[in-house]
């Protein structure tokens, strides 16, 4: 399972690479995988606010519906607009082409909130057992 | 909660492909190989082969009139041949569905029954209760297994392996073949709109006919998740979701599958009818796919609910089923389909949705042409 070093986790399967006061937001490679084929993506439009570990877009696939949370609170700045028709970049690339959202971080302390790599990973195993 | 679900034969060659299973009907089945999307398209343009061995089987030796099936089914048993197989329904009395079943004449006094999993038990309680005491009933779902080989290549596939006879079965027809030393049953039938077979072997040979069949280039194993959007695609009916105790063949549109010429369990409830509501296809407007249980507005006002739905990976849109009140239930009509804060614009469509099946494919009805004049 690829899960990249220089990220953070949730327990929801979403990732936050934070860059300064700005932090990208996608779903795993193992939420990828357990939701199979996605075919449509909801993004929020720039502007709007996200709170910590609260729904802020949904993801279809084949056969489900589901929330995406966002790891930190913020305010939108930027969607990812070839999601539109290729929501399937979320399948193929999760942590790169597939991202959702660039948004400009409220509160860098909620950080302590969120899962390293290690620990994430750790937690996916006990998932799988 | 696993340990109590039921397997099939198969279960080991799933795992060893790494399936993804998951519980459906009282079963752990695969739901994907691959990917839904991939083996679906897979389907539509060479031939997958399904695990189909959880669906409730019965056989029931004696002539219909005497072993009183003929009162039992909404099938004219008594204008069948030999080989043939129909589609049709076990209506309680009121007319609600107990099952849609496809039943297949072996022989003049041996008559197969084919039902939905998840009825399985309730069939087999219905069909004891009604069928005469003195004939000869038999169970057989855990003894016999079931392969769907399914896609416009299936043909080709399976003359390889029963030989060049296969080519002579026409639609809705079956005959018995030699396979690993078994006479097996094979009927061209099917429920994705694909040239298809459905063959029924005993569980010993199950394993080995897998094999034979994936090791043909052509043919790719596929799960329930490719099933359930292929019969989709084609406007077909899953009992559970968009048919029910609760609904008639009428009320659901598949009345033509009931034989108003003679006399059976329901009948007088279901001529009678008055229905209000008709099952009936949407297409989204978008690729966000109604889901079941999802309320069908026209205009604000409530008309409806979804049965059934997902995005079409044939159409690369949402698609669905759901019953819809007849005053607004017109083709091309625009709908909303709400739920929360989700809101789905979508027309009413006719059936299938999926119009390029091979079933119906110009190959195949030349073949069955020339069948006919030979």
């Amino acid at each position: 399972m690829n899960i990249p070093d220089n990220l953070f986790y949730t327990k929801e399967h979403e990732w936050a690479k934070i860059e300064g006061n700005l932090a990208t937001i996608g779903i795993t490679e193992y939420a990828q995988s357990s939701l199979g084929d996605i075919v449509f993506v909801e993004c929020p439009n720039i502007k709007k606010p996200c709170e910590q570990f609260e729904p802020f877009a949904v993801v279809e696939s084949v056969k489900a519906v589901s929330d995406v949370r966002a790891p930190l609170s913020g305010k939108i700045i930027k969607t990812n607009q070839a999601l539109k028709d290729n929501p399937e970049l979320i399948n193929q690339s999760p942590y790169e082409k597939g991202w959702f959202v660039v948004i400009e971080i409220k509160d860098e302390k909620e950080k302590v909130n969120l899962l390293t790599s290690s620990s994430y990973n750790d937690y996916i195993k006990e998932l799988s057992k | 909660m696993k340990a109590e679900l039921k397997t099939t034969p198969l279960f080991n060659e799933h795992k060893v492909l790494e399936a993804k299973l998951a519980p459906f009907s009282g079963w752990f089945l695969p739901i994907q190989y691959t990917g839904i999307i991939a083996e679906h398209n897979w389907t539509r343009r060479s031939c997958s082969l399904f695990d189909i061995s959880y669906m409730g089987k019965f056989v029931i030796r004696s002539e219909p009139g005497k072993s009183n099936l003929e009162k039992i089914v909404t099938i004219n048993l008594a204008k069948m041949p030999l080989g043939s197989c129909r589609y049709g329904f076990m209506l309680a009395e009121d007319g609600g569905i107990i099952d849609d079943i496809v039943v297949y004449k072996l022989k003049k006094d041996k008559w197969m029954l084919v039902g939905n999993a998840a009825n399985a038990e309730s069939d087999a309680a219905y069909l004891k209760r009604h069928l005469s005491k003195n004939c000869q009933f038999e169970d057989v779902s855990n003894k016999l297994g079931k392969l769907d080989l399914q896609g416009p290549f299936s043909r080709n596939v399976l003359k390889r392996i029963v030989g060049e006879d296969i080519s002579r079965l026409k639609y809705y027809r079956f005959d018995y073949f030699s396979v690993l030393d078994e006479e097996i049953i094979i009927s061209r039938t099917g429920y994705t709109g694909e040239l298809g077979y459905e063959l029924y072997l005993s569980n010993k040979n199950i394993e080995e006919l897998w094999h034979l069949l994936l090791k043909d280039d052509r043919v790719k194993p596929a799960g329930l998740g490719a099933r359930d959007t292929l019969r989709l695609e084609m406007g077909l009916p899953l009992y559970g979701q968009d048919i029910n105790r609760q609904v008639s063949p009428k009320e659901a549109g598949l009345e033509r599958f009931v034989d108003f010429s003679k006399d059976f369990l329901g009948r007088e409830a279901i001529a009678k009818k008055n229905i209000k509501k008709r099952l009936s296809c949407f297409a989204a407007n978008s690729r966000r796919a109604p889901r079941q249980g999802y309320k069908i507005y026209s205009q604000e006002k409530e008309i409806g609910v979804v049965t059934s739905g997902s995005f079409s990976p044939s159409l690369s849109c949402g698609i669905g089923m759901g019953y819809i009140d007849l005053e607004n239930n017109k083709i091309g009509a625009n709908i909303v389909l709400k739920q929360d804060d989700v809101q789905i614009e979508a027309t009413i469509v006719n059936k299938p949705f999926y119009k390029q099946g091979s079933v119906n494919s110009h190959k195949s009805q030349v073949i069955s042409h020339k069948l006919q004049v030979t």
